[in-house]
């Protein structure tokens, strides 16, 4: 099995607030709002029935805004590598988000502790933007990173 | 007020599709070999993987707007997830409130939902804002 390339995790003496994490870009598609319906077991039909979310109001189906902070939560542990645990992630969606139309998500470092025992706990900001720059979703994680 | 309880075993493939399905490709989530050599010593599961279990609340039906949204989510996490564990979900009505928005009025509704393992470990909470309006 070709296991993909993961980052091994920051080296935690070098850690500064202000630095930021390497962007990830997601492409949702109607597939992706159906794979995530079907493995959260979340069938609310906004995000995937065009009809119903346009009689609700909206102009198609839409990402679910749990879909969004699972991004938000990869956006964070891809960054701090298999040796760490989110501890902490919080996100709140000030916007609609549709299908086919690139997502990007951003974090910068706001704190950083420096605990017994080799770790230190991270604090971040991070948010989610639409394809024309807008922040849909804000949100604050913390992380624990063991060297 | 509170919900009934309700269990779950994590099962390997249902970690493993829900990280397909958020399109993450972390071999920690369905790579046993890999994750062994890991702090974890295993496979676990993503972050947001126990709002899989969605513990119901049954609350009376309110007519109020067209639609419910998603407000925002705060998920803490206290210990790892892993394939077998049995995890036990209970929701609490932690608020509601009405509030003018741009677009008129809505109905804010706080659950939380307390996560805990087969030990007795509080294992994560979810907090989830629903929105009608």
């Amino acid at each position: 099995m070709t296991i993909p390339d993961v980052a091994a995790g920051p080296s935690i003496k070098e850690l500064q607030v202000g630095q930021t994490l390497p962007v990830v870009v997601k492409h949702p598609t109607t597939r992706q709002l159906v794979m995530y319906a079907g493995a959260s077991g979340d069938f609310y039909e906004i995000h995937y029935d065009t009809a119903f979310a346009q009689k609700a109001g909206l102009e198609g189906v839409i990402v679910h805004g749990l879909l969004k902070v699972a991004w938000l939560g990869q956006l964070v542990s891809s960054w701090a590598g298999p040796n760490s645990m989110v501890r902490t992630l919080e996100a709140s969606y000030r916007g609609t988000d549709v299908p086919a139309s690139d997502y990007r998500l951003n974090g910068t470092i706001t704190s950083v502790e420096h605990k017994g025992e080799g770790s230190a706990l991270i604090g971040l900001d991070v948010w989610g933007e639409s394809a024309d720059g807008t922040r849909t979703t804000l949100g604050n994680a913390s992380v624990e990173v063991w060297e | 007020m509170t919900g009934p309880v309700v269990t779950m075993t994590v099962e390997a493939g249902a970690i493993r599709r829900f990280a397909e399905a958020i399109g993450d490709p972390n071999p920690l989530y369905f790579d046993e070999e890999y994750a062994r050599q890991t702090k974890w010593g295993g496979v676990v599961a993503p972050p947001t993987f126990l709002c899989t279990l969605l513990a119901p609340l049954p609350l009376p039906p309110v007519e109020f707007g067209t639609m419910g949204l998603n407000g925002g989510n705060k998920f803490e996490c206290f210990r790892p997830v892993r394939p077998g564990d049995v995890i036990a979900a209970q929701a609490r009505l932690a608020e509601v409130r009405a509030v003018a928005g741009r677009s008129g009025g809505m109905l804010i509704t706080e659950r939380e939902i307390r996560y805990t393992n087969q030990a007795g470990d509080v294992v994560a909470t979810c907090r989830l804002t629903g929105i009608q309006r």
